[in-house]
């Protein structure tokens, strides 16, 4: 390509090239090997839903992926360009909603739009049109001009989603988006996610519930202790599990060998320090 | 990332942190209070006992000893101001906004120069509130333009390096209470220079150490240059140290830039 792009209007011939591909990705904190040689390629346009328990590695491979954290080896391409070397046009791609939401108390829902509208550098009218229509969509307009700090969780989570979109990534991380959502919450992240998708984004998102990894991934892929120990359609997975438990401990076991319970040991460990070096770029 | 955005980005960045200014302007007034409360009680309480102690003719008075404090009133304003900061910065740290910008294709350093360039802004607020107060309290000066510009330049350093120092510590701190906590060390590190009493009084040791951090000739210039008097070699001094704690502070917080938060 040599126009600058445009986000969210990838060329169609584009569309079928990988948003991710990750070959022997390796994390390791210390001695802990968080990330154990994960392969994964997501083609573009697709919803990847990594599923696993606490303490997996989700948010590592999310953190690894959107440029927080640099792996310590592994061959990684995030929105065609290479994770290292073009962390800035990997950036200039993707949008990232975290575990927990991100957004600044001390401004309005909508001055916190505005603020993403303006480091995405878009112009007056635009970032005035779109943080009008996102406080819409996402039922906050009755709330926009209250400090985010008053808001309910669910709002909050809602704003952070929002925060995201309006920076037009055509990659979207969203780490357990709807987890301690309410149900009604819940369904306006899954609608949301399909909408984005029905405009050719990729979305990666990561979660603890089989029931939402069925109900939006095109590919699931079960993080356990690190390593992918099983891929593929939501059904294939759940062909794979006896019964017709769609609970996560039974699709576990089945897939691994033991509970979610049994597979984190620094989980129950609150003594790391709060905050991780990066390596040096 | 072209020059443009960095220009761009860093003031978006500093609307942000003055718009934090306007909305919570108590949190701003409770960092100026702090030395307003130190100078009244300097003054008013102790001012009579120890502008007596001050090595002039005859002894100083209250007036004296007004004067005489002024300039350390000024630097804990600055340190008052700086703790402020390491706050702000610590809660973008620890709240997650620190990553979400670190996600986002704009100028790295906008970050933080949204919030240096914010603390800067609210230094010479405070100050300013500073200078009128103590005038109100009968402070007065003999020194020209030259000598009040100078002083100017200097606090703005020191105003400067401070903040940069702060930014590192509220990076560091890992939670926002730790953040508070770490740099009231620049608040206490006055008492122990030759801000409230010259070094002289001191016991020896305590005198060794007054004569030699770097808040006693940063203190010295300024009270030099708001008198009117020779500044001597404290003025290379005084410089010296804001660079050097300037330049620590700015590295220190450079490296930390990469840190993500764990909850
Ligand atoms: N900065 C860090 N330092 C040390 N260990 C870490 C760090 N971040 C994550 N871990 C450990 O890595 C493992 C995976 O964590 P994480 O990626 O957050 O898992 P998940 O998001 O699937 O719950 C956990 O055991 C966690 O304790
Ligand atoms: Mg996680």
């Amino acid at each position: 390509m040599t126009t600058a792009h445009t986000p969210g209007a990838a060329a169609p011939g584009r569309l079928t090239a990988p948003a991710i591909e990750v070959t022997g990705l390796h994390k390791s904190f210390g001695a802990h090997h968080v990330l154990d040689g994960v392969d994964l390629a997501v083609p573009a346009g697709t919803v990847y839903a990594l599923l696993g328990p606490n303490g997996a590695g989700k948010t590592t491979m999310v953190n690894i992926l959107s440029t927080l954290l640099t792996a310590d080896a592994g061959e990684l391409r995030v929105a065609g360009h290479d994770l290292r070397r073009e962390s800035s046009r990997v950036r200039a791609a993707i949008g990232v909603t975290g575990q927990f939401s991100a957004i600044d108390m001390f401004l309005t829902g909508r001055e916190n739009l505005r603020l993403m509208a303006d480091l995405t550098h878009l112009d007056r009218a635009t970032a005035a049109r779109d943080v009008t229509a996102l406080l819409d969509r996402f039922d906050l307009a009755d709330a926009a001009d209250r400090r985010t700090l008053t808001w309910s969780g669910g709002m909050q989570r809602r704003l952070d989603l929002a925060m995201t979109l309006i920076t037009r990534p055509r990659l979207i991380f969203l780490d357990e988006p709807t987890t301690g959502l309410d149900p009604r919450s819940r369904r306006e992240v899954w609608r949301v996610v399909r909408e984005q998708v029905a405009d050719g984004v990729t979305v990666l998102l990561t979660t603890q519930y089989l029931e939402e990894a069925d109900a939006l991934a095109d590919r699931v892929g079960v993080l356990d202790a690190g390593r992918l120990v099983a891929e593929g359609t939501p059904a294939e997975l759940k062909a794979q599990v006896p019964g017709e438990s769609t609970n996560l401990d039974d699709v576990f076991l089945a897939l691994t060998g033991h509970t979610v319970a049994a597979t984190d040991p620094a989980a129950a460990d609150p003594s790391t320090d709060t905050t991780q070096e990066m390596t040096a770029r | 990332m072209s020059a443009p955005y960095v220009v761009r980005d860093s003031m978006t960045m500093l609307r942000r942190n003055l718009r934090h200014l306007s909305r919570y302007p108590s949190m701003a007034l409770m960092l100026i209070a702090i030395p307003v409360v130190f100078l009244l009680m300097f003054v008013y309480v102790l001012g009579g006992t120890l502008g007596a102690g001050l090595p002039v003719a005859g002894g100083g008075t209250r007036a004296d000893y007004l004067t005489y404090i002024v300039p350390g009133i000024w630097v804990m304003t600055i340190a008052s101001v700086a703790n402020g900061t390491a706050v702000s910065v610590a809660i973008d740290q620890t709240g997650g906004m620190f990553a979400r910008f670190r996600t986002m294709d704009i100028a790295r350093v906008s970050v933080l120069t949204g919030h240096v360039l914010g603390a800067v802004t609210r230094t010479v607020l405070g100050l300013s509130v500073m200078i009128l107060f103590a005038v109100a309290l009968g402070f007065r000066s003999d020194a020209g333009p030259a000598g009040w510009l100078g002083a100017a330049g200097l606090v703005l350093l020191l105003a400067f390096s401070f903040t940069w120092l702060t930014v590192a510590m509220g990076l560091a701190a890992g939670s926002v209470e730790t953040a508070s906590n770490t740099p009231l060390v620049l608040m206490v590190l006055p008492f122990v220079s030759s801000g409230f009493v010259p070094t002289e009084q001191m016991p020896a040791g305590l005198r060794h150490f007054a004569e030699h951090q770097p808040f006693t000739p940063i203190i010295e210039t300024l009270r030099a240059l708001t008198a009117g008097t020779p500044v001597g070699s404290d003025g290379w001094l005084a410089v010296g140290w804001c660079v050097a704690i300037g330049l620590a502070g700015y590295l220190w917080a450079r490296r930390q830039l990469g840190k993500v938060p764990v909850r």
